[in-house]
């Protein structure tokens, strides 16, 4: 598999900057959203005739509603901080994939019409009229940006490209130029519930597959449960961690953890999903409808706490946004921070000398840990600035022998995204997904020729979807990526319940 | 009143005019345009006062410019620390007595003014030399440095080699407060000193300079982290809920 039509940048030991070569990926853009797609977010279905004037008018919108934006555009001087961050500058070489370079194209556009030197000396100070040639640049570039905030960690000014790209989306779409997969994905929420559009008989089906796999296993009947009101706990996890490996071995994971701490919760056919592609897209309607499903949820099934499992955005959009959008939360038990991530409450265990590992069950692996962008950038985990990066690597330490950290460049706040987030991961899409790995996947394979690492464990389904796709094109493995309750799940010794009785002795034998 | 003086006095107040009213503005417009969403870029501080000691990190020592290149970083905040050495000492010609740290900062800010060119040479020389930084330099990049290096160099001329008369300089200042400006001298090294001045003085509002009210305003930096015990919403968005 993985014969690329493209050409896959060589991996190198250390970080080389490529000098500016423009136009490399001009060419690369997603399929646009057909017209039934834009009509159930509130977008028109084509290019509208007018469109200029509409996006100039969406633009001064926006302008007003987000101090983000109008302070970005302000205050970048040009330094250059930002030029050698961004990931996808660093494997494709095209200066519009430099975190200014990009925001150049928003920039440009906002000076000729809302500034007044741009107004007077457009020449001078970089101004260009909105052509349609404009435009374009910002359908293929503002889509060649994962949204991952690498470049506001190293800008003086804070400066965040993931707000313009977001902007120019949600200007982009409101004269009709939508991009088809985060827009048909958004469509999928709205009529079956999740990304990837499983019905409910899916899920439930899935889970008592679920179910059955593990008490074969372990012989723990570990419960996987569904819609079940009154229960303590709603987990909220994306629809791959249904589907399809390595993701569902984390979501075996989490169920392994709830059973262990002896509480009871429930998965929702209302709120089966977790992540919200209404970020991506910089709509804070849609990103507001689609969180609306989970306090929906939450009151319906009469639940105490809402956990989040593995993903990325999903956690930013949980953890810094979802009190804003559809709080307050105050009908949940106040004892627990709302959300909690999946990590926070399993590392809690551990603190408590809840749960108990047989590190050796992960001996076949040497692991490393991908910091998700959005997680290490975007959000925390408990009550310490950094926690996010702490406690997943807490939970590896808990439940592995063999652990180390990549370079430390490439890690934590500094991390480099995989490539696939912001609304990116579709095969349209492939040259550019590669291409933008480079950065890490060539830390990956540092830490793999020095210390002889076998896995990546990461806590974001995109993550773990994009590295699955395109590992091998650098002749790596799709199951060196590993979902972090994975990990949990090996090492973790059940405590059989007391109708497991039949099968008590097998089970300690076991532990 | 000589021709030159009256120029001179009414581009002074034209330039300060413009320079706090476009500021004022840009500063009001921030304050007020919402910021709907917490979006600090974390590892980011949980409190009011981790905030404010982030954000003098940023302001006195560039640390995250510092985190993300060494080069620009040495020349940047060399300049800018330059800058604020310079314009403490040239505080003494718009005070009347001069107070006594300013009298102490004198001798350090000639060196600042050293330091100014120094750091404003080693920021111009990476807009040519590193491919990078030169594909995003636009002419008014250029421009500004340009400005801020002749001001420094004329300034130091005037310091070292061709002095001019302070004293005129500073009641023709002092005397402005009162609607009544005494003669300024002829030197053209002051007067294109003073012209370049007010030039940038009039261009702050209207270009990147604005990225020094910019960063007390950024959501990123400004933020406290702390979306999960606090809702944080925008009245715009408040009007969704109804």
């Amino acid at each position: 598999m993985a014969k690329a039509t493209f050409e896959v940048p060589e991996l190198s030991q250390y970080l080389d900057v490529p000098p500016v070569t423009p136009q490399t990926m001009a060419h690369s853009k997603p399929f646009v959203a057909k017209p039934e797609f834009q009509a159930p977010l509130g977008f028109p279905g084509e290019l509208m005739d007018d469109w200029q004037e509409k996006a100039l008018d969406k633009m001064g919108e926006l302008l007003g509603k987000y101090r983000s934006l109008r302070v970005y555009l302000d205050s970048c001087v040009k330094c250059g901080s930002c030029t050698d961050k961004c990931h996808y500058y660093l494997g494709t070489k095209d200066p519009k994939n430099m975190p200014v370079g990009r925001q150049d194209l928003m920039r440009k556009v906002y000076r000729r019409y809302f500034t007044l030197a741009g107004k007077l000396f457009p020449k001078l100070v970089g101004a260009e009229d909105f052509t349609k040639d404009v435009l374009d640049d910002w359908y293929s570039y503002f889509h060649q940006c994962s949204q991952c905030r690498r470049c506001s960690v190293f800008c003086p000014y804070g400066i965040d490209t993931a707000e313009i790209s977001m902007a120019a989306r949600e200007i982009m779409d409101s004269i009709g130029v939508g991009q088809k997969y985060c827009n048909e994905i958004i469509s999928k929420v709205y009529t079956i519930g999740n990304n990837l559009g499983l019905p409910g008989p899916a899920l439930k089906d899935t889970l008592e597959g679920l179910e059955e796999d593990v008490y074969d296993d372990t012989g723990v009947a570990v419960r996987y449960p569904l819609d079940e009101v009154g229960a303590d706990i709603l987990l909220v996890t994306p629809s791959a961690d249904f589907f399809a490996e390595p993701h569902v071995d984390g979501l075996i994971g989490y169920g392994k953890v709830f059973h262990e701490a002896g509480v009871t919760w429930t998965l929702s056919s209302h709120a089966s999903e977790a992540a919200n592609f209404g970020m991506f897209i910089g709509s804070y309607d849609n990103m507001r409808r689609v969180a609306q499903r989970i306090r929906e949820a939450a009151i319906e099934l009469k639940v105490k706490r809402i956990v989040f499992g593995e993903c990325g955005h999903a956690w930013r959009v949980a953890y810094s946004f979802l009190n804003t959008l559809v709080g307050p939360w105050d009908f949940l038990d106040p004892r627990y921070p709302v959300p909690q991530h999946i990590c926070e409450f399993t590392y809690n265990l551990i603190q408590e000398g809840k749960l108990t590992f047989d590190k050796g069950e992960n001996d076949d692996k040497v692991l490393t840990y991908h910091d998700s962008c959005n997680v290490a950038r975007a959000s925390r985990m408990g009550d310490t600035p950094g926690g996010q990066f702490e406690i997943p690597r807490a939970i590896i330490r808990a439940t592995c022998n063999h652990f180390f950290d990549m370079d430390e460049d490439t890690i934590r706040d500094r991390t480099f995204c995989c490539g696939g987030g912001g609304g990116l991961l579709t095969d349209d899409l492939m040259e550019l997904r590669v291409k933008g790995a480079k950065p890490r996947v060539e830390a990956l394979n540092n830490v793999m020729l020095e210390k002889g690492v076998t896995h990546m464990a990461a806590i974001c389904a995109i993550c773990k979807s994009q590295f699955t796709k395109v590992l091998p094109y650098y002749g790596m493995e799709m199951d060196q990526i590993v979902s972090l309750h994975q990990l949990v799940s090996n090492a973790i010794v059940l405590t059989p319940a007391l109708d497991d009785e039949d099968d008590e002795e097998e089970a300690e034998e076991a532990a | 009143m000589s021709f030159l003086t009256t120029v001179y006095a009414y581009l002074y107040y034209f330039a300060a005019l413009v320079l706090l009213a476009g500021v004022t503005f840009k500063v009001v417009q921030y304050a007020r345009t919402p910021a709907p969403l917490k979006i600090p870029t974390t590892p980011a501080p949980t409190t009011r006062a981790g905030v404010v000691l982030r954000m003098t990190r940023e302001v006195v020592l560039f640390e995250s410019l510092f985190r993300g290149n060494k080069w620009t970083w040495i020349f940047g905040w060399i300049f800018h620390f330059g800058l604020f050495l310079v314009t403490l000492r040239h505080l003494r010609y718009f005070m009347e007595p001069v107070w006594l740290p300013i009298e102490l900062v004198q001798p350090f800010g000639v060196y600042g003014g050293m330091a100014m060119v120094v750091g404003l040479a080693g920021l111009w020389a990476r807009r040519f030399f590193v491919d990078r930084v030169r594909y995003i330099s636009s002419p008014s990049d250029h421009l500004i440095l340009a400005l801020l290096i002749v001001i420094g160099c004329t300034g130091l001329l005037m310091k070292f080699v061709f002095h001019t008369d302070v004293v005129a300089v500073k009641s023709f200042f002092i005397g402005l407060y009162s609607f009544d400006p005494q003669p300024l001298p002829g030197d053209p090294l002051l007067l294109l000193h003073l012209f370049l001045v007010a030039a940038l003085m009039i261009i702050f509002p209207y270009s990147k300079l604005l990225h020094a009210p910019g960063l007390f305003f950024s959501p990123s930096r400004n933020q406290v982290d702390n979306p999960r015990e606090q809702r944080h919403i925008a009245p715009w968005a408040k009007r969704l809920e109804q």
